[in-house]
């Protein structure tokens, strides 16, 4: 217990690394994912070869990844962006695929009524078809935002992993306590993200709650 | 008024939909796009308000090709009803109704007080207004289809199928609320059904149109019953044509009888026929003087005393017709 007092700083330093770290790969990716998908369902031959592509990419293993691009990016072995970049892909292979169901989920007649009452193509996309895709969207951006939480830590392997590096100081100085403290902070930090984005999909999507969920329409 | 010249549309895959139709459809007036399935009739509406372009041919509004201006401005001064209504599940009631005028810059307020307005309009409670469709049953969305649809104060409303998906209850009340609406608008109104009794019921002018896009007969319901253009529209207007033409007759003074005192009512309104017994014998379906003779008629087929009940508007019994009253209005 004295160890925690001791290190508060440097506790509370990892978190918020570890935060950064997890979240900034999943605005990123949500950035790339959305336009992506769009695009995937306006030329549909595009769909199916993107969600393989997306399930290969996830398929990769994040050390090797972690490893692999600073060689391609030419960035410091020890530099954040590889973190970054590394978990942006990971995001956008997972969302890729809820975007495009999302968007496919909007009822046909319901595409074809938006287009008759006059919305231009962009305008359209932004006031029907994303709102409407919302709940399938959330769906993968919860489970994406937990794996990033938990993926983070793998990076201090080389040196950059947020409370990750608490389990490598642990087994360094084959010592318990770190490594404890950063289990339940990584934890307490997948609960509290995931509480977040369900209360915002909450408030994004009031219609959703009533009598018939749009699935069940379409 | 909505004129099409030599219009065709053609598929990629060769499909003929819709087959050199030329036609002229009256401002302010209800036109019925009626055939089997397969005939173009949805094609032909879609290609109104350009959600699906035409292979040839023109299409023009009040004299101005439709292809003259951007599709999007086109269709924002078009009203649009679709089966199932198509509404927005994200929108409450009142966004969904005041969508249009948005679209077209209004402000906010005025957007929603005539949301409001047109809500009342067609016959909703307005307590409905901040609900989402998915809370509203399929005559209560369809109403709303078409108060979104005259949001904006269009000259023309297209409906496609709009009351197909609904009961036959509901429909029945849908297609009497439209024909009192369009009494108050005048709107020129370009209404698909595959449904012949809906077409008759509702249409000022009836298009017949076959498989392939052709068209086959245009003209009023009553014409088109008494005079089928060949044997696919005879066909298809069905066997009963005849007794579906008395829809169009309207007897101006078919005399009725005085009430009999079988007939038990309670503040003038028809309760029943006495027969003897304890329980009365249901009147069967009542006619008001100026309906048409196919009411009149009808009135005297279900009345279990061959008596039918002629009321008045507030539903009090005026008097009954027999068998023989309506043999001479037929004959005559």
């Amino acid at each position: 217990m004295t160890w925690i007092g001791d290190n508060l700083g440097l506790i509370w330093e990892q978190l918020r690394e570890h935060l950064y770290l997890a979240i900034v790969p999943v605005i990123l990716g949500l950035i790339i994912a959305v336009p992506l998908g769009y695009v995937a369902t306006r030329y549909a031959w595009l769909a199916n070869p993107l969600i393989a592509f997306g399930g290969v990419l996830y398929s990769l293993p994040s050390i090797a990844l972690f490893i692999v691009i600073p060689a391609v990016l030419g960035t410091k072995v020890l530099s954040t962006v590889n973190i970054i970049v590394a978990l942006t892909i990971y995001t956008v292979s997972l969302l890729i695929r809820n975007v495009i169901d999302g968007l496919r989920s909007v009822p046909p007649d319901v595409r074809q009524s938006a287009i008759a009452v006059g919305y231009g193509a962009l305008h359209r996309v932004i006031a029907v078809d994303l709102p409407i895709a919302v709940p399938v969207i959330f769906t993968g951006l919860r489970v994406v935002t937990v794996a990033n939480i938990s993926m983070v830590s793998v990076g201090a392997v080389i040196g950059i992993g947020g409370l990750g590096e608490l389990f490598t100081l642990g087994f360094q100085k084959d010592f318990l306590t770190p490594v404890v403290v950063g289990v339940v902070l990584s934890l307490a930090l997948a609960l509290i993200a995931d509480l977040i984005l369900v209360t915002l999909q909450r408030v994004l999507t009031p219609w959703a709650r009533v009598a018939t969920p749009v699935a069940e329409v379409a | 008024m909505i004129e099409f010249e030599d219009v065709t549309k053609r598929y990629p895959d060769g499909t003929v939909a819709v087959d050199k139709l030329s036609l002229r459809i009256p401002s302010n007036q209800i036109t019925v796009f009626v055939g089997p399935s397969g005939c173009g009739k949805t094609t032909s509406l879609r290609m109104i308000n350009r959600t699906i372009e035409r292979t040839s041919g023109t299409i023009s509004i009040d004299g101005d090709d439709i292809n003259g201006k951007d599709a999007v401005t086109l269709r924002r001064g078009i009203g649009y009803v679709i089966q199932n209504a198509g509404l927005f599940p994200h929108k409450t009631v009142v966004e969904n109704v005041a969508t249009v005028p948005k679209l077209i810059g209004w402000d906010k307020r005025k957007a929603h007080s005539t949301a409001m307005e047109l809500l009342e309009r067609v016959g909703l409670d307005v307590k409905l207004a901040e609900r989402y469709p998915a809370q509203l049953s399929g005559g209560q969305q369809q109403r709303v289809g078409v108060a979104r649809a005259l949001a904006a104060d269009p000259a023309i409303m297209l409906m496609d199928e709009p009351f197909s998906a609904v009961d036959p209850i509901v429909r029945h009340q849908l297609q009497e609320e439209l024909l009192r609406l369009q009494r108050d608008i005048g709107k020129t109104i370009v209404f698909v059904t595959h449904d012949i009794d809906e077409a008759i019921k509702l249409g000022d002018n009836v298009a017949v149109l076959r498989v392939g896009g052709k068209l086959a007969q245009f003209a009023p319901p009553a014409e088109l019953l008494a005079n089928p253009a060949d044997e696919f529209v005879r066909g298809f207007v069905g066997q009963d044509r005849g007794y579906r033409a008395l829809t169009f007759v309207h007897p101006e003074a078919l005399p009725v009888k005085p009430l009999p005192d079988e007939l038990a009512l309670q503040d003038g309104v028809p309760l029943g026929w006495r027969n003897g017994s304890e329980e009365l014998l249901p009147v069967g379906s009542v006619f008001k003087r100026g309906d048409s003779l196919r009411a009149a008629l009808d009135a005297v087929l279900t009345s279990p005393t061959g008596c039918g009940v002629c009321v008045d508007d507030n539903g009090k019994a005026v008097g009954v017709i027999d068998q023989a009253t309506v043999a001479e209005a037929l004959r005559s």
